[in-house]
């Protein structure tokens, strides 16, 4: 979707002010938002593309005006109720009025230094061909699609040179829409500045793309 | 708009980071009181398990942080097998070190090189490498740094007080998929001969984001 998180490019949002000595946390309910976000997700009850896709969802002034943290909270309470596993009432209140619903994993306390380490990988085994080598040139195909991408608008229709091969990969289209991890092959594309923006620059940006985002030039 | 970006995003805080909450919450903001609900909720349904929401925290707040990614990068430096390692893969070698798991299932190392200067984003969201740097700083999940780094990366680079030469080619990379970057800045003039902790201590965060470059103290 052409949504308020595809950032990339936008101007108008001022200087990055940066803080020295930044702590962890600017506020006390941070951490506990922070951990909700994490304790939820290892419920099992959504992959991280769709936790992706529910912020993606959230109302674009709501995106922009939200800080981090906030956003989050907000994105998981709409996926919260979407699922099922809360009542809108229940959060309004906070408060239980229907019975929990079954998850596929209570993270106990003991578990989480083992959840952590491991994290969960992405690669997949898969059949598919490869169809890019590096050093070939592509073209990012112009996509508008009503559900979730990493294709970001900047690169759609740009041409670049696949400089990575990351093997097949978990296809966030696909598992963002509940439709399986349809493993594609990853690839690092480099674009250059002027490509993508048409100034007179020598710098360049380098996106990480699966090969349905993907067209050979010839 | 813009103001209320600003403020949520960007405004230094006001010194004194963290709410003073008081027990009978009369003085929570709506979304602390609002956390505070679901946290409430999500416990009493048997969701969570409310230890494991402590060691979460604890976990980001204590354990996970630069100093690992500053271990990797005084080693990448002293260490030319290590080194080589890193280029070849990064995750294992990281792992050889005690940092793994979640968002750092999958590495890649950016060397920083005289006529590459390397620099990380994530236009789409926030992905950043917590195994080696701990949880983002909120510059990096703002819509400043997240709209502009990808079309303006020397104005972005001169926020941070970094100029890098014409004729370097300044290489941003956008964190789209499930890899995970970490730059490898130069090695300082003057340092030859010093150990691995103390050159570990001359590594900075935003240095490893790319937004930073390692300087001697003056």
């Amino acid at each position: 979707m052409n949504g308020p998180h595809d950032m990339g490019g936008f101007t108008g949002f001022g200087p990055v002010l940066h803080e020295a000595g930044e702590p962890v946390w600017h506020h006390d309910w941070e951490p506990r938002a922070f951990a909700l976000v994490l304790a939820m997700g290892m419920t099992g009850s959504w992959n991280i593309d769709e936790a992706r896709h529910a912020r993606e969802r959230l109302p674009a002034m709501t995106y922009w005006r939200s800080s981090y943290y906030e956003m989050r909270h907000y994105a998981m309470i709409l996926q919260l109720i979407e699922l099922g596993l809360v009542s809108a009432m229940e959060e309004e209140h906070g408060r239980m009025a229907v019975p929990p619903k079954p998850v596929k994993r209570v993270a106990k306390v003991e578990m989480i230094p083992a959840i952590l380490a491991a994290g969960s990988s992405y690669d997949r085994p898969s059949n598919r061909p490869q169809g890019f080598a590096i050093g070939d040139k592509v073209r990012a195909r112009t996509i508008s699609p009503r559900g979730h991408t990493r294709l970001p608008r900047y690169a759609r229709g740009k041409a670049g040179e696949i400089v990575a091969v990351h093997g097949t990969h978990v296809f966030p289209d696909s598992s963002a829409r509940g439709q399986g991890e349809d493993p594609q092959w990853l690839y690092t594309v480099r674009f250059t500045g002027a490509e993508l923006w048409g100034k007179d620059t020598k710098d360049a940006v380098c996106i990480d793309l699966w090969e349905p985002y993907l067209e050979a030039l010839a | 708009m813009m103001g209320g970006n600003r403020e949520a995003y960007n405004m230094p805080h006001d010194g004194h980071h963290h709410d003073h909450d008081h027990a009978d919450g009369s003085e929570l903001s709506p979304i602390a009181l609002r956390v505070k609900a679901l946290e409430s909720l999500l416990i009493e349904k048997g969701y969570v398990d409310p230890k494991a929401l402590d060691v979460l925290i604890d976990t980001y707040e204590t354990k996970v942080g630069p100093r690992n990614g500053a271990r990797v990068v005084a080693k990448a430096w002293t260490d030319p097998a290590f080194a080589d390692w890193l280029k070849r893969d990064a995750t294992a070698a990281i792992a050889s070190l005690g940092f793994t798991g979640r968002q750092g299932e999958h590495m890649v190392a950016l060397f920083n090189t005289p006529d590459t200067h390397n620099m990380v984003v994530c236009t789409l969201c926030s992905c950043y490498p917590w195994p080696v740097l701990g949880l983002p700083p909120v510059w990096y999940k703002s819509m400043p740094y997240r709209s502009r780094a990808v079309i303006e990366p020397r104005e972005v680079l001169k926020d941070f007080g970094v100029t890098v030469a014409q004729d370097r080619e300044v290489r941003v990379w956008d964190s789209t998929a499930e890899v995970r970057y970490l730059v490898i800045p130069e090695r300082p003039a003057g340092t030859e001969g010093w150990s691995e902790d103390q050159l570990a201590d001359l590594v900075t965060r935003n240095a490893m984001i790319g937004t930073g470059v390692v300087t001697l103290p003056a």
